[in-house]
């Protein structure tokens, strides 16, 4: 029986071609965007869910704010408003886990013939736990190296690649404004930042050979920023008003006076990029849902339109003995023989683009089985949904006002 | 005595119209034992079709009891009619209504589809209902390559394949040359022979004198019911 009406089914596809073909492309573009959309979606989500985990976690910066000395006013990080004692003070708080000041620009790099511009992070050792960046080769400088004003250096991935395209950066020497640093470790590739900037394009050196050698610094003892990493998530909320408590009374900052200082919370920021992205493919998932809707109401449309044609094929069915469910089902199957057609059609053609995609930009896609299935049966349940309404007209059609049609 | 196929008592159809409800059919009592031959004639509009398909279980009368080889069939559920059209009763149409995208043998196999017959069985069945009218040959073509007496033929091997007690024909010839009219009479005559039970619907005193029993209808009503005087060889 259902090998018959498979059969059928098919014969019934068969006899008009060009338009069971054409109602199938509506389900083809619609399953294949709906799986394209996801897996771009799906891709952006991991891809930030990717930067995220490279940042650190339950991370704080602490930024030098405007002085309004004389009404006159510094931008953000301009004032000497931030000290070394401020970090110091810093780690002695509840829940801090790692407090690392950071002095940081853009230097020109220099070694033998080849010259490249990076990053130059000058801080303390705690740097490393605190964005939970491991090294590939050699060994982190310490804090004798911090006390001392060492020149030594750790070397990202980028940076490293154009300095050395050939060599094992370990232990030769890079030179910024003349001074020469030994470097003594490699760091492990991280990526981008949610920014969009390379994270590997850096140089780390300890925070007083930068102020000194690098940088130089116009205020002896202070710093731009601190890096502060609270123990857990649930922390943070009372490192925040803890830090600002101390900052204000360190500061001398009196009631009602601004913060001279900016306090960013990089986990709130990774979590609202995470949603931006998770808000962002359910809205390109919703978009390319509304072409399945139409390829679904393009179903409806032909499969009314071939229960019209074929009314005089109905009253000879039932005249020979279909029951209603037998012409009800005949009709149905049909519906959903397009629709998972189109789907598996559509299927193929959404991985295809998506692997395309893939290959043209340097967008992450993901396909996941779970959003092939979903497709899959969201189809089989737009041919259902959308072919039952028209079999059930030919199933009500009355045998002689049918056998009398035309 | 053998049993009644079919007994009518009082059976009357109302068409709903624009213009009201007009009775096509005014009361017919009608009894046909198994075996026999019968056919009705009657004027244009005298309501031969609205019997034939009350009889075929195609329509519900409007009033009167219709008892099909003893049971009344009259206010059955659609469903059951279908299952009764598809195994007592073999339907003959004037235009023969084949599906035009099947093979004849995948015509005369779909009743056996609804009677839930497997693939194997409605393949050997279909081909012998054809080979017994005379068109084994033809198993593969489809209905547009055969003509009109050939199209007549296959559908009387439809209404057989599920080995009915009775064939309702209406007008099975009107669509015919005498000729082939004569060769599917033949054809009916010799179904009734084997114990088939036939009531027809036609115009032609020379198709009718094949029965052996003639039923005239005029304004709805059974008018005459003799036997056919004549006896011509069919
Ligand atoms: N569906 C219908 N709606 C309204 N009136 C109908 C309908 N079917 C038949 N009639 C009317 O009922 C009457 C009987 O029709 P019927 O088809 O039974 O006649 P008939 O004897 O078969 O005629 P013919 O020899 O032309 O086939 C006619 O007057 C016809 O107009
Ligand atoms: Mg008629």
């Amino acid at each position: 029986m259902l090998k018959a009406m498979l059969g059928e089914a098919w014969q019934a596809m068969g006899a008009n071609r060009l338009r069971s073909g054409l109602t199938m492309l509506g389900m083809v573009i619609g399953v294949g965007s709906v799986v394209l959309m996801l897996a771009i979606g799906q891709g952006a989500q991991y891809s930030v869910a990717q930067t995220i985990s490279t940042m650190g976690s339950n991370l704080y910066i602490v930024i030098a704010g405007s002085t309004s000395a004389g009404g006159l006013r510094s931008g953000s990080g301009g004032g000497p408003t931030l000290t070394i004692g401020d970090a110091e003070a810093i780690t002695e708080l509840d829940g801090v886990a790692n407090v690392a000041p950071v002095q940081q620009g853009t230097q020109q790099l220099v070694h033998g013939p080849n010259n490249w511009s990076a990053t130059v992070v000058g801080t303390t050792p705690p740097y490393l736990d605190a964005r939970a960046w491991t090294l590939q080769s050699g060994y982190p400088f310490g804090d004798s190296d911090v006390r001392a004003a060492t020149r030594v250096a750790l070397i990202g991935q980028t940076a490293a690649d154009n300095l050395f395209p050939n060599d094992d950066p370990l232990g030769k020497t890079v030179r910024i404004r003349q001074n020469p640093f030994v470097i003594i470790g490699v760091l492990a590739r991280k990526g981008q930042n949610l920014d969009g900037r390379d994270q590997d394009d850096t140089l780390i050196i300890p925070l007083t050979t930068a102020q000194r050698k690098v940088f130089g610094n116009p205020f002896p003892g202070s710093v731009r920023m601190i890096m502060v990493q609270a123990t857990s998530a649930e922390a943070m909320p009372a490192v925040e008003a803890s830090m600002v408590a101390l900052l204000r009374q360190r500061h001398r900052l009196r009631e009602g006076q601004d913060n001279d200082f900016y306090l960013r919370n990089l986990a709130a920021a990774a979590d609202s990029a995470a949603e931006t992205t998770r808000v962002m493919s359910l809205l390109l998932g919703a978009i390319a849902s509304v072409s399945l809707l139409v390829g679904g109401i393009g179903i409806m449309n032909i499969m009314l339109v071939s229960v019209t044609e074929r009314t005089r094929e109905i009253g000879i069915r039932m005249a020979i003995g279909a029951r209603q469910r037998d012409i009800l089902a005949q009709f149905l199957f049909e519906a959903l023989m397009i629709s998972v057609a189109g789907c598996l059609i559509g299927l193929l053609m959404g991985i295809g683009g998506a692997l395309l995609t893939n290959a043209l930009t340097d967008m992450v896609i993901v396909i996941s089985g779970t959003s092939v299935l979903v497709a899959f049966a969201v189809a089989a349940g737009i041919g259902i949904f959308f072919g039952y309404y028209p079999a059930h007209r030919a199933a009500a059609l009355d045998p002689i006002e049918a056998l009398r049609h035309q | 005595m053998p049993e009644a196929v079919i007994r009518t008592v009082g059976l009357g159809k109302s068409y709903l119209t624009a213009a009201g409800s007009f009775p096509a059919l005014k009361g017919v009592d009608l009894c046909i034992t198994g075996g026999e031959f019968v056919a009705i004639m009657g004027p244009s509009g005298s309501g031969k079709s609205t019997f034939m398909n009350l009889l075929g279980c195609l329509d519900t009368p409007s009033s009167g009891d219709y008892f099909l080889v003893g049971r009344n069939v009259a206010h059955l559920a659609r469903d059951e009619l279908a299952a009764l059209r598809n195994r007592c009763i073999g339907f003959v149409f004037q235009g023969f209504n084949l599906l035009p995208r099947m093979s004849l043998e995948d015509n005369v196999a779909l009743p056996l589809v609804y009677s839930g017959c497997r693939r194997d069985e409605r393949r050997q069945r279909a081909r012998s209902e054809l080979a017994r009218v005379g068109l084994a040959d033809y198993a593969g073509a489809r209905p547009n390559q055969i003509s009109g007496g050939q199209q007549q033929r296959v559908a009387i091997a439809r209404a057989l394949v599920n080995s009915p007690q009775l064939i309702l024909a209406d007008e099975p010839t009107g669509n015919l040359d005498s000729h082939t009219s004569a060769e599917i009479m033949g054809l009916f005559a010799d179904l009734n022979r084997q114990g088939i039970s036939i009531v027809l619907v036609t115009h032609e005193a020379d198709i009718a004198a094949c029965a052996a029993r003639q039923v005239r209808f005029r304004d709805g009503l059974l008018v005459s019911d003799e036997p056919t005087r004549s006896e011509t060889p069919c």
